[in-house]
């Protein structure tokens, strides 16, 4: 089952072959502490690039910059053909649009229902549409995410998968074309994790977005990713497919597989 | 000894610094919340919720607060008053008292250590768990949604608690002047109306704005700028309350001074 899933998302991504994002040459330092020191990585059409990594080799920090939620030094991150470290705030909210993040700990937004969670988002970026629509829209997207039924729960009588799910849903809701997770599967157990993975694929195939994934969780790389990177002190130190870097010579890079 | 001279010297320049740079800071973020407060779009359902949660929600406490405030004011100043066969003078003197000083700075303290550290905690909480970046990243600016509607809820909220606070101050008075002689109602306020001028409300009104501008901005800035980590909400709200009621001792004095030279 898990290897027809790859070989087909295998097969979607070879045809696509425009980059979606374009990262050249990123630093970026926190006072004395260089983290990004010359990141280049291209991400195309339709693609999952799974970015793996030592905690505090810059990974997180890597994805925040291609949302402009942190100011690069020296750098260009080209996302849609733009060059967003140029673009103004105005300019920016227009790209940060197309983009879905997920948190780590999925961020939803404590004092609001998850109904509340996605029709916030919603609403503002579609004024246009009725209160039934947005009503409906809400409905669909956590049927996707298979929890319709927590629609009036409040994200403290949530499970660390059910949050997950619902940051995803609330991420999908202004129907992204990039998607962006930041340790999906963290804090989860092996079978909700696996969910998660499937869930990453399934959105990958049915919204036809392109991700980068940021995990620790080989099983999630292994299941979610059409192409792997390695960060290394703060560069990307390797690059190729899961069974590429599984068999690589670098006895570093082997350590990930074990 | 020269080593802890010079160690104390360097400590005291950092702190000195570090004020410096914070005020600087606030300064810049007031900035900010004129210019975001002033352009468009406006978010209006967030400000009423706030006026409630500010306003309405405070009630209780300013309620409780300002009846003993005037009760315990009238029941303290009667046997002075009393040595000086001034016992008349009492309904307007704790009208006065309460109107010019004691109920807007004690209503904004109180402003002080539930909204402000409300706002610090409330706002340092959703930095640390990213849910100030979510809204980022889905294009809402937040200052506008979380700093802005709640500068201008405390900013409109505080002035109006503190007229409250007057009128259930000068009740708490009459009760307290009835527990040890009998006045009618009626009396004590024309006392009370007699006494008060436009001089004493408008300046005293004008001053609870600032006392209300402050404790929302403290509170957000605490909050927005909160460190990563859950121990900084805690520091958050914690210094929130330690500045705004520092701030509000800071523009009482401002106020009495200019309301001297000006009226």
């Amino acid at each position: 089952m898990e290897n027809v899933i790859t070989n087909n998302k295998n097969a979607a991504v070879a045809k696509a072959t425009i980059p979606v994002i374009e990262i050249k040459d990123l630093h970026l330092s926190f006072g004395k502490n260089e983290v990004l020191k010359g990141v280049n990585l291209t991400v195309k059409k339709g693609e999952n690039l799974v970015i793996l990594g030592k905690s505090g080799s810059g990974k997180s920090i890597t994805i925040k910059c291609i949302v402009g939620l942190i100011q690069v030094d020296k750098g260009e991150i080209n996302v849609f053909g733009t060059d967003i470290t140029k673009l103004d705030n105005t300019e920016l909210n227009k790209t940060r649009v197309r983009i879905g993040f997920l948190f780590q700990n999925a961020a939803l937004y404590d004092s609001m229902s998850v109904r509340d969670n996605l029709g916030f988002v919603l609403k503002r970026h579609s004024v246009e549409l009725s209160n039934n629509e947005v009503e409906e829209q809400i409905k669909d997207i956590l049927e996707s995410v298979g929890l319709i039924e927590a629609i009036d729960k409040m994200p403290s009588e949530l499970s660390g998968g059910m949050r997950k799910r619902i940051g995803l849903a609330r991420t999908l809701i202004l129907k992204p074309e990039i998607i962006l997770y930041d340790e999906p599967t963290t804090g989860l157990d092996t079978i909700t994790s696996r969910e998660i993975s499937e869930l990453v694929v399934e959105i990958q195939k049915k919204y036809k977005t392109t991700s980068i994934i940021i995990t620790h969780d080989m099983a999630c790389a292994k299941f979610t990713g059409n192409r792997l990177m390695i960060i290394r002190d703060g560069v990307i130190y390797a690059e190729g497919t899961y069974d590429e870097l599984e068999k690589s010579d670098d006895e570093w890079v082997r350590s990930f597989f074990l | 000894m020269n080593t802890t001279f010079v160690e104390k010297k360097e400590n005291l320049i950092q702190y000195f610094k570090e004020i410096g740079e914070d005020v600087g800071n606030v300064t810049l973020f007031s900035l900010r919340f004129f210019k975001e407060a002033i352009q468009p779009p406006y978010e209006m359902k967030e400000f009423v919720k706030q006026c409630y949660i500010i306003g309405y929600k405070s009630l209780p406490l300013v309620t409780i607060t300002g009846f003993i405030m005037g009760l315990v004011l009238t029941l303290q100043s009667r046997p002075t008053l009393a040595k000086f066969g001034a016992e008349s003078w009492l309904p307007s003197m704790v009208a006065l008292s309460l109107i010019r000083e004691i109920a807007p700075v004690i209503t904004a303290l109180i402003c002080a250590g539930k909204v402000s550290s409300g706002i610090g905690a409330e706002l340092g909480s959703m930095k640390v768990t990213e849910q100030i970046d979510a809204m980022e990243v889905s294009a809402i600016n937040p200052f506008k949604y979380l700093v802005v509607t709640r500068i201008l809820a405390t900013t409109l909220m505080i002035p109006i608690l503190v007229f409250y606070a007057d009128a259930v101050g000068i009740l708490g008075g009459y009760m307290g002047m009835n527990i040890h002689s009998e006045v009618s109602l009626y009396r004590y306020l024309a006392e009370v109306l007699q006494s008060i001028k436009f001089s004493d409300i408008f300046p005293a009104t004008i001053k609870t704005f600032f006392f209300g501008f402050f404790i929302g901005m403290i509170g957000c800035y605490k909050g927005f700028n909160a460190a990563n980590g859950t121990e900084s909400v805690g520091k958050a709200a914690n210094s929130a309350v330690v500045t705004a009621s520092l701030s509000i001792f800071i523009i009482d004095m401002i106020a009495v001074q200019l309301t001297d030279l000006l009226i």
